[in-house]
């Protein structure tokens, strides 16, 4: 019981829990359609809608930084590109009917149980029992921000310039293939 | 967050949100208004050697709301291939982006919708957002027209969305913080080398990066020099082309509110927001409440103020200047605004630190 392992009913917040509920629920049913639909850009479109699900989610957990990020990356950069290739190539209205998303789908089951698997033992093993302290906890933002910064440049400085170079290093491959001349 | 209070009385949270709600609609359509009125029917038609409108109201003043009249009876038409649903969700999504910009716009000391401290970065990301509804309204118009406009409109966001970016970050190095209300307090209690008349509006060190945002904010605005997008000799207005009624309404609002919020936003990172230069009243910030609460009322007209003077210099830009082809608007974007933003960064980070 709840009650019996020291959890009392004034730290479960309500509110952040009925919210989180909501956009779970939203984004497993976006996430559905991105594989079902048949329609390129309906896809793309809900692929959108799950990755602003995610970055509501970062924000209920008081990751404002994570969850701009999310915005700034994701929808804004990302999946405009995806679009915009996508509609400059092929972007059919209405159904696309050789778009073979129903075969082979068997194989994926597997493969996502046991990333899912994955996924529940690191966090189960990394945190336990902890409970984070929620957003009653004084003015989280700046000091997050500014903790955050500090770290990359300071104890995560080089996995940070490692990130940086292979990210060039991407960059100038794109060109480089890309070029005709 | 602080808790809003009326006349004492601490209102409940769906008061307060209601509150907010309203405040953001009023933030975002009053400006819309005025700026059409003001500029799109009169300015341009003075400097066409025009009249404007002159019938509804005094000097056409209600022009306004026979047009929205108009346009809120008009049949709410789609193309027939058209993808319904994604045709109907474009506009609205471009109207979100304009909200959601708005709500972090600070207009006096406790006159703000939220203080959120990653105000710069968040800002320039919800900005982001209308590329997704305009290349939404483009392709599910099922009009080559539409395509070919939301296609260029996308190729266009996403080249001057980087100036815009780097340009800010100037501003960010010297106030120290992300936070618009920060930055406006920092503007307003600096002093220049010891002497404290105006404050500091960054407008003086960042004067470069000014540029370059007004530069950007034109071009994401897809006003006239940059209006490639919706060239409406060429492209019959692009991706609106096939949008009617209310549909295009909600486009024109966007368009010109989106118009209000840059400049509101310009005139905070760059000359100093809704603040007066704190020392003309011995005010160290957020110090006397009185001095706070006449703030209250007397930021957001100040606000209002510089809002108008920003926006009637992008409609006189929009008014002057003939368009850009497709090829010299990337070429500017990538090989001058890019390169000249990314100087004054080092340069100013080098200052940063060497004061």
């Amino acid at each position: 019981m709840l009650l019996a392992s020291g959890v009392l009913a004034t730290d479960i917040e309500v509110a952040q829990t009925v919210g989180f509920g909501i956009i779970a629920a939203l984004m497993v049913a976006a996430a559905l359609n991105v594989v079902l639909s048949k329609n390129v850009v309906h896809a793309a479109l809900s692929l959108v809608m799950v990755m602003a699900g995610a970055a509501a989610q970062y924000l209920l957990l008081a990751a404002e930084f994570v969850a701009v990020t999310q915005v700034l990356v994701y929808i804004g950069a990302v999946m405009v590109l995806f679009l915009f290739g996508v509609m400059l190539t092929r972007a059919k209205l209405g159904k696309d009917t050789d778009l073979n998303n129903n075969k082979g789908w068997a194989l994926g089951l597997p493969i996502s149980v046991l990333l899912l698997g994955v996924m529940v033992y690191v966090l189960i093993d990394g945190f336990d029992d902890t409970r984070i302290s929620g957003s009653g906890a004084g003015k989280i933002g700046s000091t997050a921000n500014v903790l955050l910064s500090d770290r990359i440049f300071s104890s995560y400085a080089l996995p940070f310039w490692a990130l940086s170079f292979v990210l060039l290093a991407a960059v100038i491959g794109a060109i480089v293939l890309a070029r005709k001349d | 967050m602080t808790s809003l209070a009326i006349f004492g009385a601490d209102l409940p949270y769906w008061a307060q949100s209601l509150l907010r709600v309203l405040g953001g609609a009023v933030a975002v359509l009053l400006p819309a208004g005025t700026i059409v009125y003001l500029f799109l029917f009169k300015m341009m038609s003075f400097m066409q050697s025009r009249l404007g409108p002159m019938e509804a109201g005094p000097y056409g003043s209600m022009q306004l709301f026979a047009e929205v009249g108009k346009w809120l009876q008009k049949e709410d038409i789609s193309p027939t291939r058209a993808d319904k649903r994604v045709f109907r969700a474009a506009p609205l999504v471009v109207l979100m982006s304009t909200f959601l910009l708005v709500a972090v716009v600070p207009f006096g000391p406790d006159a703000y919708f939220t203080d959120f401290d990653a105000g710069v970065f968040y800002m320039l990301a919800v900005s982001s957002i209308s590329t997704l509804g305009i290349l939404m309204a483009g392709w599910s118009s099922a009009n080559k027209y539409s395509l070919l406009g939301g296609l260029r409109a996308a190729g266009q966001l996403i080249a001057y969305e980087l100036p815009m970016v780097l340009s800010v970050i100037g501003v960010v190095i010297q106030a120290g913080t992300m936070n618009l209300q920060q930055i406006v307090v920092k503007q307003n209690s600096d002093e220049i080398f010891g002497w404290n008349g105006i404050g500091f509006p960054y407008i003086l060190t960042q004067g470069i990066g000014f540029l370059i945002f007004m530069i950007a904010v034109q071009a994401e605005l897809t006003q006239t020099p940059f209006d490639m997008p919706i060239a409406e000799s060429e492209l019959v207005s692009g991706y609106m082309t096939e949008y009617s009624g209310f549909r295009f309404l909600i486009f024109f609002i966007a368009e010109f509110a989106t118009a209000g919020v840059f400049a509101l936003i310009a005139s905070i990172l760059f000359l100093g927001g809704w603040g007066v230069p704190f020392s003309w009243f011995g005010w160290a910030p957020a110090g006397s409440h009185e001095i706070d609460n006449w703030m209250n009322v007397g930021g957001p007209l100040i606000m209002l103020t510089k809002m108008m003077v920003l926006t009637g210099i992008i409609m006189w830009v929009r008014f002057s200047y003939p368009r850009f082809r497709e090829d010299q608007l990337q070429r500017f974007a990538w090989k001058v605004l890019i390169p000249v933003s990314l100087v004054n960064i080092m340069i100013t980070a080098v200052l940063k630190v060497a004061f």
